[in-house]
């Protein structure tokens, strides 16, 4: 009977280290767009994911205090949580939500950083990024900052002191896949802090060629969340980050424009 | 005694700490953080921290969100 081909186990992998933190899930998830808390949870579990997004907002006053609470369901001592900068358009309001995100967390210093500077594309603005990321670096962060898919601008944030970089495959929450894998292929390659593609990837396809770029991570939420099924897309997921990554470890055969018998020509009896 | 809570005009029939007003806000055991305008109040420092007439205060917590 044939033995089954040994697979090259993950666990020789370096594990993704982000601000001296190392960790074997290279899957980044996010929180929101979910039905219920417990939707969250068990599309969370199903991901693998150890570090995850949350948004920082007002709470709610007076209306329902007993309202359930996301943290409950993503406890601290077991995830690493990424407070985000979401919905903020200005440098001010991104260095103050990171502030504030820092007191709600006990002192926590990991952020993701995201300047934005369009409501149509949600297209980071980049020199406000650059120049919150300059503030937050030097406030003592550790800053993992959205941007494009711009190699220059990506460099230049890692000059800064950012910890992770991590450029847009497609708009955030379009689901049109890594749209300038080149691109994407180039910061990789300059790069000696994490990249990570963060939004736009829609299926287990595109988190796969991401990893096959060599990307050292991703981070998604409404490819899993708005999925008919998240639970099970969040398992899809983990599975094509993991796939991804042998893939890119393995070394891909070159590309050929034409055939190559895979069965020997030598002892054909015709 | 006026101020302002997440935007919302609130009165206070006396002086109060920012402990007192989240015990009043039912967020007396919750995770948030306070900023008082503008700014950030350690919550080692809610019990001493007197409110004072038309403060500005911001309540935050977590949610979901990518």
């Amino acid at each position: 009977m044939a033995t089954p081909a040994q697979s090259v186990p993950l666990d020789t992998d370096q594990p993704l280290e982000i601000a001296g933190k190392r960790y074997q899930s290279r899957l980044l998830v996010g929180t929101g767009k979910y039905k219920d808390n417990e939707e969250t949870r068990l599309a969370i579990e199903a991901s693998g994911a150890e570090i995850i997004t949350v948004a920082i907002r007002r709470t709610n006053i007076g209306q329902n205090p007993d309202e359930p609470n996301l943290l409950d369901v993503i406890p601290m001592d077991k995830y690493t949580l990424l407070p985000n900068t979401a919905g903020c358009y200005t440098v001010d309001d991104a260095v103050r939500t990171c502030r504030l995100a820092r007191e709600l967390l006990d002192g926590h210093k990991l952020v993701k950083l995201e300047v934005l500077g369009d409501e149509k594309t949600l297209f980071p603005d980049v020199t406000a990024t650059i120049e919150a990321a300059q503030i937050l670096v030097k406030d003592g962060f550790d800053v993992m900052v959205y941007t494009n898919d711009d190699p220059l601008i990506a460099r230049r944030l890692e000059d800064i002191g950012c910890a992770a970089v991590m450029p847009l495959a497609a708009p955030i929450g379009s689901g049109l896949g890594i749209r300038n894998p080149y691109n994407i292929l180039t910061i990789v390659e300059n790069a000696s802090v994490p990249i990570l593609v963060d939004a736009g990837v829609g299926t287990a396809s595109d988190a796969a060629i991401a990893m096959e770029l060599g990307c050292d991570g991703i981070l998604m939420n409404t490819a899993i969340a708005a999925a008919k099924n998240p639970v099970l897309m969040a398992s899809a997921m983990k599975k094509a980050t993991e796939a991804g990554r042998e893939a890119y470890l393995a070394g891909r055969m070159p590309k050929k424009r034409f055939a190559s018998a895979s069965s020997p020509l030598d002892g054909l009896f015709f | 005694m006026n101020i302002t809570v997440n935007g919302e005009n609130r009165s206070l029939e006396s002086e109060a700490s920012l402990a007192q007003l989240l015990q009043i806000l039912g967020l007396g055991d919750k995770r948030i953080a306070v900023e008082v305008n503008r700014d950030i109040v350690p919550r080692s420092e809610y019990g001493s921290f007197k409110l004072s007439e038309n403060d500005t205060i911001e309540i935050v917590n977590a949610i979901g969100g990518g």
